[in-house]
């Protein structure tokens, strides 16, 4: 099976660990990914801004570098679900097979079969479902089942953990205030629970709750649920 | 002075959503009041729900049954109109606002009545009628315990199912003590004594009017028949015992065949007040000889609907049945309340709707709609008739962009990015020159960028870039 990382703009450029997390995390379980350099960006930013046209271009460009690959992972809810449910509207239908775009616990969980991934990480952890992850791609219980097969972990349950963090994109600077009113209530909900570690399948998200927990100095940080399935006890994670 | 033409479902002179998001925001007691209300249906929604093991196919079916409509809607109104008035009730068609309030004013006139008591309308909200009246010297009485609430104390509505959503009780005691001539001085603010107040002073209208007028939940194309769901029963009392009734109903709110109704009467009570069923549902088919009102009027209003309909994403809007599930369960309109929408319709189907109905993609407030959603999906999960409002969303704000032009800073800077991404030597050129960013860390933490990235860190910290993008550690390490 040829398996291709997209990395997505966000991690590529922000967050490289993620992805090198994702590398050898799938590399451990014997499936080695390819990283094609045609990849930028899923569109999604324009998308749902109000720039069809251009998020069209983007979409085209996507499928073209996918092309010939089994299968496409990617670290994020969002991108996955901005690939699979918006780019076929998108893109011209050129006759050939679509590669089917898996979230990571989605590739693990469906792909793979595999929820104890062998990893050791011996940290407080609570876990925020994004609203992309579990509403477009439906990813449910997987990345919870994921997490508590990871030896050392002590997994807290998130409150209202369904409520979006407020971060939305570009929603976050249009509507900064209310953006800002639903971020609060999401930090006093990780707050709660007591962990060091928020953890997420998307680093937009986790960029945009883990900025807020930083401007607090809450003693709460963010790590991408890659980085965690990624540590192992001979050699623990260190991003 | 507003344009005779201007549509009033969005209102007047209130400012795009972010400013008056900001304020509301402000508020503790309407944060509190909110919080309070939305978890408290929302759970409670869910529960009800869950006991429907067909949930899904039903929304399913009120989807399909509503795209029947709206893909047919000029036959089945025709329908309608013939077996309205083969029972004896008289159908006026109104294209916008200002010709169904002239319709309405004019039999009331008619009629010689000046006070007439009214059901809870989300269509005659809409078209400003109450205002439309009180220019013509007919004084409109609301019925409906929370829009009586927002009636009396002048006030705007700021949720579909419970317009005084924003009020606290003592907030009501103050309203009634006001405003009602007849109320005990003593009058404390339990919720029973509120009601008890409220109902000696509706008693008194119901017994006198003339003239009741309502909206509609449904009308049913084969029979005529026109259905009032409520709680209170007040509704009934309007449609029952005036001898004139007026309907004014919204071309959309048609269901083919009464049998249809079994769908949408499991779906509105559980999605609406959280109930199996509603308390009252009205139903009458034009006039009945020495039963109820002698005289009935059907005015059907399009006030825009057309206009949506040919819009083929964002036609399915008006599948609605004005449940507000949406509104419950949205993470915006749980801290900034249903004002700040400035329409009569808030929340996800008020920032789809409104822009629509209103139809001038160059007014700024209804433009600011579409934007005043983080597409976090809960609304579409949860309607009973699936309209997927984060489609919708996306879609009305490519109009607004449209409209707006190329030459906007967000336009150009947009189209800068999209160059960039669209070639990868670009995008990686573009990676080394922002990964300079990393120079403004202090502390291991941005806290402020200028531009528009200010809106980022006027709350939350910027991640600092890294020294080396992926791409450029799989090109150093893999190629």
């Amino acid at each position: 099976m040829r398996v291709a990382l997209f990395a997505t703009c966000v991690t590529d450029t922000f967050f490289p660990d993620t992805a090198r997390a994702v590398v050898r995390l799938l590399d451990r379980l014997g499936c080695a990914v390819d990283f094609p350099l045609g990849q930028t960006c899923c569109g999604q930013l324009h998308f749902n801004t109000g720039y069809p046209e251009q998020a069209t271009e983007l979409a085209v460009r996507y499928a073209d570098v996918f092309a010939g690959y089994d299968a496409v992972v990617a670290p994020s809810g969002s991108c996955a679900g901005m690939v699979r449910e918006i780019h076929p509207g998108l893109v011209p239908d050129n006759g050939h097979p679509t590669v089917p775009t898996y979230e990571l616990s989605e590739f693990l969980v469906d792909v793979l079969r595999v929820t104890d991934v062998g990893a050791y990480f011996p940290h407080r952890v609570t876990y925020h479902p994004t609203c992309h992850s579990m509403r477009m791609l439906g990813v449910g219980d997987r990345p919870l089942r994921l997490l508590r097969a990871v030896r050392g972990l002590r997994l807290t349950e998130l409150g209202d953990a369904t409520s979006c963090c407020g971060f939305g994109g570009t929603f976050a600077v249009k509507n900064a205030d209310t953006s800002l009113a639903m971020l609060t209530d999401k930090m006093t909900a990780v707050i709660e629970t007591g962990a060091e570690i928020l953890t997420a399948g998307d680093n937009s998200c986790l960029m945009h709750i883990g900025g807020g927990l930083s401007r607090l100095r809450a003693g709460t940080r963010t790590l991408h649920l890659a980085e965690i399935l990624a540590s192992t006890e001979e050699e623990p994670w260190r991003a | 002075m507003a344009s005779v033409n201007r549509n009033p479902v969005t209102w007047l002179g209130t400012p795009v959503f972010p400013t008056a998001a900001k304020a509301a925001l402000a508020d503790p007691q309407l944060r509190a009041n909110l919080r309070n209300a939305t978890h408290t249906i929302r759970t409670k929604r869910a529960h009800v729900v869950g006991e429907l093991a067909d949930w899904e196919q039903l929304r399913q079916a009120g989807a399909a049954i509503k795209d029947d409509v709206l893909a047919n809607l000029g036959g089945y109104l025709r329908r309608l109109e013939a077996a309205v008035t083969e029972r004896g009730g008289v159908v006026h068609w109104a294209s916008d606002a200002a010709e169904a309030n002239r319709i309405v004013l004019d039999l009331v006139r008619a009629s010689g009545a000046d006070e007439v008591v009214k059901v809870k309308s989300m269509a005659t909200m809409e078209i400003g009628l109450n205002e439309a009246l009180a220019d013509g010297g007919v004084n409109a009485v609301e019925t409906d315990l929370a829009e009586l609430i927002v009636q009396l104390g002048h006030d705007r509505p700021s949720h579909i199912l419970v317009p005084a959503i924003h009020r606290n009780r003592s907030e009501i005691r103050e309203i009634f003590r006001r405003e009602m001539p007849d109320v005990p001085a003593d009058l404390d603010d339990e919720p029973r004594a509120l009601a008890e107040a409220a109902r000696r002073h509706l008693r008194r209208k119901f017994l006198s009017a003339k003239v009741a007028i309502s909206g509609a939940n449904f009308g049913v194309a084969d029979t005529g028949t026109i259905l009032v769901v409520e709680s209170e029963g007040n509704g009934r009392m309007c449609v029952t015992l005036p001898e004139t009734l007026i309907t004014v109903m919204g071309i959309e709110k048609l269901v083919p065949t009464w049998s249809d109704l079994e769908v949408f009467l499991q779906l509105l009570p559980r999605s609406s007040t959280a109930e199996r069923m509603n308390p009252y549902t009205s139903a009458w088919t034009g006039v009945t000889p020495g039963d109820g009102p002698a005289h009935f009027h059907l005015v059907l209003l399009d006030n825009g609907r057309t206009a949506t309909l040919a819009d083929q994403v964002g036609s399915q809007a008006l599948r609605c049945i004005r449940c507000s599930a949406c509104l419950n369960v949205c993470p915006v309109y749980e801290r900034t309340g249903g004002q700040a929408y400035g329409s009569v319709y808030p929340g996800p189907i008020g920032a789809i709707l409104a822009p629509q109905l209103a139809g001038d993609p160059h007014d700024p407030q209804a433009a600011s709609l579409p934007f005043a959603s983080s597409l976090c999906g809960a609304c579409y999960e949860v309607c009973p008739v699936r309209i997927n409002i984060p489609e919708v969303l996306t879609h009305l704000r490519a109009d607004v962009v449209r409209a707006k032009g190329k030459r906007t800073p967000e336009a150009i800077g947009m189209a800068a990015l999209a160059w960039i991404l669209r070639e990868p030597s670009r995008y990686e050129t573009a990676q080394r020159a922002g990964s300079l960013a990393r120079f403004l860390a202090r502390d291991g933490k941005i806290s402020r960028l200028p531009g528009p990235g200010a809106k980022w860190t006027m709350g939350r910290d910027a991640p600092v870039p890294p020294a080396e993008s992926f791409r450029a550690w799989w090109k150093r390490t893999h190629d």
